[in-house]
């Protein structure tokens, strides 16, 4: 990785880093609502799987969503009104944090069901065969969608029809508060890639430059083979499952001793020792991202509350197909649109793409 | 005009719309090399190879959710339930996936698949392999609910559901299969949300759907005989509802006998109940009747079985009530 690109990687770390410690003060003031899933800790798995991605690929992620859309260089502007739950969000503030979908970004979306997202991006691959692209899918998810039926099955008909997914499993040890070691009856979880005959393969998730050279080989596959992977990055969340939970059942020596692997502290001195970055130079860069974060938490409060009449809205596509004049006694088919939704535009800084 | 079964107008449909448009395959248990568990999908491998009418492992939720994924990135996938009870296995996908990822992303994402397969009671196959679930899907706001009771309109709505950018849950009937019809040689599609007259008649309404547009037609003939001439509306398709139709009929007749072959607690035909008494209020003569299967699990025997399905005599027997016969 050259200077330049690495100080982008290190760059979006940080900034996932700062919005996250930004939420989870906005969460206590109450202007974030619902379930808050923080990523933090997390942060080199979205970081270096982005790197990797062509503009054209698709990825599908469990709920912890907010690293990878950060990640991909969607502005944090509107991602942090949808938190708000205001109509500048990303998904009008119909998602929240659970569903951050930037489609022209290839994100399919945050899914709020344990592995309910991984028959998607199987089909997703499927799709991608029978078009005869090269395109590739990344399904990220936790370590408790493994013990789902739904993995089975997506992993099963992707190795079976040869799908170009990469399935990555980031066990963060614990789904909500059951560890794995109460959970999975095989404690290496990329070992469950065996049942399937498919290639597999664990790396250290605190470790960005491991995470990419691991997710680079995986890709590459996917999309030259068109053979799925599984993929297992070890990783922690330092903060609980959601911000309603203390996180009692993890002792405060495992705690420390995650984050005394850190990834953005990692990253850091790795930039500093290969790419001989100054001090000064990456607090500057802290500061610059602060500065963004306090602009996104500026954008999103001066966003407005969405109308009432937008509750209707995004049910349904208006199509010549449905008899117009009995559907819309609905309001839901009233609102309809034939057109999909784009996000809002907002320019990204280049220094804070990390993809190509 | 040619007179088909039902299972060839679904397998014209599948054809003509797969040959139109590249994006469209099917998916599901059986489909391909065993020709269709109902041989509904007869020749269509041999025609279009394996990735575009895929076979797939007893694996519901991946039958459905690969057609979901698909669908999100501009596929226009079929996928087959062997029959809707094991769509329980795949509820997930469709309810919390296909009908919600429009409205979660804001707009930004459109699910165009078809979900279809025989609903409702076969013969004799039991509790778990014998079960209405219009009731269930219906009730899902970003879903579009079909239910076809002749070979015409099954291939007219099959086409539109296939074209149509939303998830269609699309519910056969086995037993309708070798039911016969004339269908139209030339191209067409009925659109979804619009209702048909199966029968026209001045003394009552019968709203009925899918097979039990049978037993109301063989009501209708017998109530003929003593001089009632009763009105079949078919709403064909479930949700969005065809009111129009219903209140036009209910405002001629005054009189309304809903049929279904569902439950009756919480079961459609309630919610037919529902728009017809605020819609036609003024209009109605008598108190809406709903004809459903019994609220049991369904028996296997024989016997057991005909007792717990709607019959024809239940219905003149609703008719005659509404009539104060």
């Amino acid at each position: 990785m050259k200077k330049d690109e690495a100080l982008a990687h290190y760059r979006a770390m940080l900034l996932i880093r700062r919005f996250e410690e930004r939420c989870a003060q906005l969460y206590v003031q109450g202007k974030i609502g619902g379930f808050l899933h923080l990523y933090i800790g997390q942060e080199a798995v979205a970081v270096g799987a982005m790197g990797l991605l062509r503009p054209d690929d698709y990825f599908v992620t469990s709920y912890r969503d907010h690293g990878y859309a950060l990640a991909r260089g969607t502005d944090p502007r509107p991602l942090m009104a949808e938190l708000c739950g205001k109509i500048g969000g990303i998904s009008r503030g119909k998602g929240g944090s659970m569903h951050f979908y930037d489609v022209p970004s290839g994100n399919f979306g945050g899914d709020g069901i344990v592995a309910g997202h991984l028959p998607i991006a199987a089909g997703m691959g499927y799709s991608i065969r029978i078009r005869e692209t090269d395109q590739v899918v990344v399904c990220f998810f936790g370590d408790g969608a493994v013990n789902e039926g739904a993995f089975h099955e997506a992993l099963n008909v992707s190795a079976l029809w040869g799908l170009p997914v990469v399935f990555v499993i980031e066990n963060n040890r614990y789904g909500m508060g059951t560890s794995i070691s109460r959970a999975s009856s095989v404690k290496d979880l990329y070992q469950r890639g065996s049942a399937y005959g498919i290639p597999r393969q664990d790396v250290d998730g605190m470790d960005l430059l491991a995470v990419r050279e691991a997710l680079g080989e995986a890709i590459e596959r996917a999309r030259k083979d068109k053979q799925p992977t599984l993929l297992e990055a070890e990783t922690y969340r330092y903060r609980g499952h959601s911000m309603s939970d203390p996180g009692k059942y993890r002792t405060k020596d495992e705690i420390e001793e995650m984050m005394s692997h850190d990834p953005v502290r990692l990253f850091a001195k790795h930039l500093r020792k290969k790419h001989r970055v100054a001090a000064t130079h990456l607090e500057a860069m802290d500061k610059d991202v602060l500065a963004q974060v306090e602009d996104a938490v500026k954008y999103a409060e001066q966003s407005p509350w969405p109308a009432p009449e937008t509750l209707y809205e995004d049910v349904y596509v208006r199509s010549p197909f449905i008899n117009a004049r009995a559907a819309d006694r609905d309001p839901a088919w009233r609102a309809a649109r034939s057109e999909d939704r784009v996000p809002q535009e907002f320019p990204v800084p280049d220094d804070a793409k990390v993809g190509s | 005009m040619a007179v088909i079964t039902m299972r060839d107008a679904l397998n014209q449909a599948m054809r003509e719309e797969m040959r139109r448009d590249p994006s469209v395959f099917l998916i599901g248990e059986e489909v391909g090399q065993y020709q269709g568990p109902y041989k509904v999908t007869q020749g269509l491998i041999q025609e279009f190879g394996e990735w575009r009418v895929r076979d797939t492992p007893i694996a519901e939720e991946a039958i459905a959710g690969v057609a979901v994924g698909a669908a999100f990135v501009g596929m226009r996938p079929i996928a087959e339930m062997m029959t809707f009870n094991f769509s329980l296995l795949a509820l997930d996908q469709i309810v919390n996936h296909a009908a919600k990822y429009r409205y979660m992303s804001g707009g930004q994402v459109r699910c165009p698949m078809v979900l279809r397969g025989p609903s409702g009671a076969a013969a004799q196959v039991a509790a778990q392999h014998s079960q209405a679930f219009e009731s269930w899907f219906t009730h899902v706001p970003g879903l579009v609910v079909a239910m076809p009771s002749t070979p015409s309109d099954a291939k007219g709505l099959l086409k539109a559901s296939i074209r149509d950018d939303n998830p269609v849950i699309f519910m056969e009937n086995e037993v309708l299969y070798n039911l016969k019809g004339e269908v139209r040689d030339e191209e067409y599609t009925i659109p979804l949300g619009l209702g048909d007259v199966k029968r026209e008649g001045k003394d009552v309404t019968i709203v009925a759907w899918s097979r039990s547009v049978q037993r109301a037609l063989e009501a209708a003939d017998l109530l003929a005989a003593e001089g009632v001439e009763a009105e079949i509306v078919d709403p064909r398709t479930l949700r969005p509802l065809d009111e129009d139709v219903i209140f036009d009929s209910v405002r001629k007749t005054n009189r309304c006998v809903v049929v279904e072959e569902g439950w009756r607690y919480a079961g459609f035909g309630a919610e037919v109940a529902d728009r017809v008494q605020r819609g036609c209020f003024d209009d109605l003569d008598a108190p809406i009747l709903r004809i459903t299967a019994a609220d049991v699990p369904m028996p296997y025997s024989k016997k057991l079985e005909k007792a717990y399905l709607p019959q024809p005599k239940q219905i003149i027997d609703a008719v005659n009530q509404v009539l104060y016969r």
